[in-house]
């Protein structure tokens, strides 16, 4: 029983201090961060104030909070449609060439984002490869002007969140009880009733999910629109990183990450909801 | 849904996700180095890769940080998953909720709050911190990976084990450890993932004493990237798939 009594203490204090160290506190220190005041010497300072919370009144936050929204949200929406087929594909495929197809999409990764991102501008410029194959080809006779667009930000959000809706969803319709449909057959609906009456309801815990974690972090990739929208169209991540890397104003972008935090909070909430409706825990604790 | 529609629309996705790779790989054989179009073929960004250190660095630095985040978050993520699913204990739901915040929270949120505590505790940016915030923001992963294959199995087995004899060691070694080993397996190649995937985090925890692939390329991106990261990315990938399938062989083959 000894061994037994030193195992638990020691997992639980590793555990419990790891996660106070690294994650309870750096949220606190975020939050105490955004009540101070601006400090060009030590980034912060006393004494406390709610005045940094006055960015949510400032023209460059507000742009870059309805960017967020409008890029984020048309990113979910379209990794939604695309993912969706796919992730009922992969749940419906042989159970032998599941693993194989699950890694084949989380091969890319390995490949850091950014240089992914680097590799659309080939695609996308104007003078690149899509232009070059389409002219060729006489599909078209004017290049399309996608670079440096919220098209191509669009594509590169799509590009690097695309496996976070397909994961969530794949994991909610590949432990669906398969008996339900062949129920719904047997009482005579058709594939296209069964799948809005029984599939698509009992998805909706990993369409929450997938969607939170595709439009949470899309308002946080600073680097696509650096690097496809030419810097124009500003995310929450931009804004946050230059009041942190150039702009030394540590409180306001504090503030930021709170509000973003704020946010976090809503979905979660959303989330919540459709797991209760559908009584089922959901994908993040099965 | 069609099964024809469904499995054209399955290549689709793939063709979109490994498009911009394969673009990657080619072009690290162009001999041009700006255009677009087909020059010719050539080995010279490789050799000129090899005495780019800087740039060699990086990638190594890269690995290395995938590696060690991805094992100890490993570690520790099944340390949990086995407190939470055989413990009773206080500030579960805490612990619960902790791991699930990181989960979903913004990587940028994530960023600026460890920059903060590094600065509050001391850290520089660098190896530790990096290597820190990597195992953070993997763990909670592995913890959920490993945690649901624990909930489906049978609790009686760990009685029987206790009953027959077994000590603890025994028990995880031989019982709990065999059941676990997919989703062991899984955990670290998600958070080895995740890792090598990471330019948020990385860009504001590290610095130039310690230079990661993400904040390289980064730098180079204004003034047009070299074919030579090209280069570099196509023996990453390359490196990667050997590794991690000789790691699966190996691993059947022990079974």
């Amino acid at each position: 029983m000894k061994e037994r009594n030193f195992f638990r203490l020691f997992s639980l204090s590793l555990i419990s201090s790891w996660l106070l160290f690294f994650a309870l506190a750096p949220f606190l220190f975020i939050v105490v961060t955004s009540l101070l005041t601006r400090d060009i010497n030590n980034f912060v300072s006393i004494p406390f104030t709610f005045a940094n919370y006055s960015i949510v009144l400032e023209h460059a936050f507000q742009q870059a909070f309805l960017n967020s929204m409008y890029l984020g949200g048309g990113a979910t929406i379209l990794c939604l449609l695309v993912a969706y087929p796919f992730a009922y594909f992969l749940a419906n495929v042989k159970e032998k060439y599941r693993g194989i197809l699950l890694l084949l999409v989380i091969i890319p990764f390995w490949t850091n984002s950014l240089i992914r991102t680097y590799a659309l501008v080939f695609i996308l410029k104007t003078k690149g490869l899509l232009n070059n194959t389409l002219l060729a080809l006489g599909l078209i006779n004017e290049p399309f002007e996608i670079y440096y667009t919220e098209v191509a930000i669009f594509i590169g959000l799509v590009y690097t969140l695309l496996p976070f809706m397909v994961l969530p969803l794949y994991s909610t319709l590949s432990k669906m009880d398969k008996t339900l449909l062949e129920a719904a057959n047997d009482l005579g609906a058709n594939k296209f009733r069964s799948f809005f009456h029984i599939t698509l309801p009992l998805s909706v815990p990993g369409i929450v999910a997938g969607c939170s974690m595709v439009f949470l972090p899309a308002l946080g990739m600073f680097y696509v629109p650096d690097i496809l929208g030419g810097g124009r169209e500003l995310l929450l991540g931009n804004y946050v990183k230059s009041q942190f890397l150039n702009a030394q104003n540590w409180p306001e972008g504090a503030a930021t990450g709170v509000f973003m935090t704020a946010i976090m909070g809503l979905l979660f909430l959303l989330y919540k909801f459709s797991t209760r409706k559908t009584e089922s825990k959901g994908v993040f604790y099965e | 849904m069609s099964n024809i529609f469904q499995k054209i629309w399955a290549i689709g996705v793939y063709i979109f996700l490994y498009l911009p790779l394969v673009v990657l790989i080619l072009f690290s054989f162009n001999i041009s180095k700006f255009a677009v179009s087909w020059k010719g073929f050539t080995w010279k960004w490789y050799e000129k890769l090899l005495s780019n250190t800087g740039l060699i660095d990086a990638a190594i630095n890269t690995l290395v940080i995938a590696f060690l985040s991805a094992t100890a978050a490993v570690i520790l993520g099944t340390l949990t998953a086995l407190c939470l699913q055989q413990y009773r204990f206080r500030g579960k739901q805490v612990v619960k909720s902790l791991l699930f915040v990181v989960m979903i929270a913004p990587d940028i949120v994530l960023a600026i709050s460890f920059v903060v505590l590094f600065i509050f505790l001391g850290i520089s940016q660098g190896f530790i911190a990096l290597l820190i915030a990597h195992i953070t923001f993997c763990f909670p992963f592995v913890a959920v990976t490993v945690l649901s294959r624990l909930d489906g199995f049978n609790k009686y087995i760990l009685d029987a084990a206790n009953d027959l004899g077994a000590s603890s060691w025994q028990t995880f070694r031989y019982v709990v450890f065999p059941m676990i080993k997919p989703a062991v397996f899984a955990g670290w190649l998600l958070s080895f993932t995740l890792s090598m995937d990471d330019v948020i985090i990385s860009s504001f925890v590290t610095g130039p004493g310690y230079e990661v692939l993400p904040l390289k390329v980064f730098s180079m991106v204004k003034l047009g990237v070299s074919p030579e990261v090209n280069a570099l990315s196509a023996i990453m990938v390359v490196v990667t798939i050997v590794i991690v399938f000789t790691a699966q062989l190996l691993l059947k083959e022990k079974r």
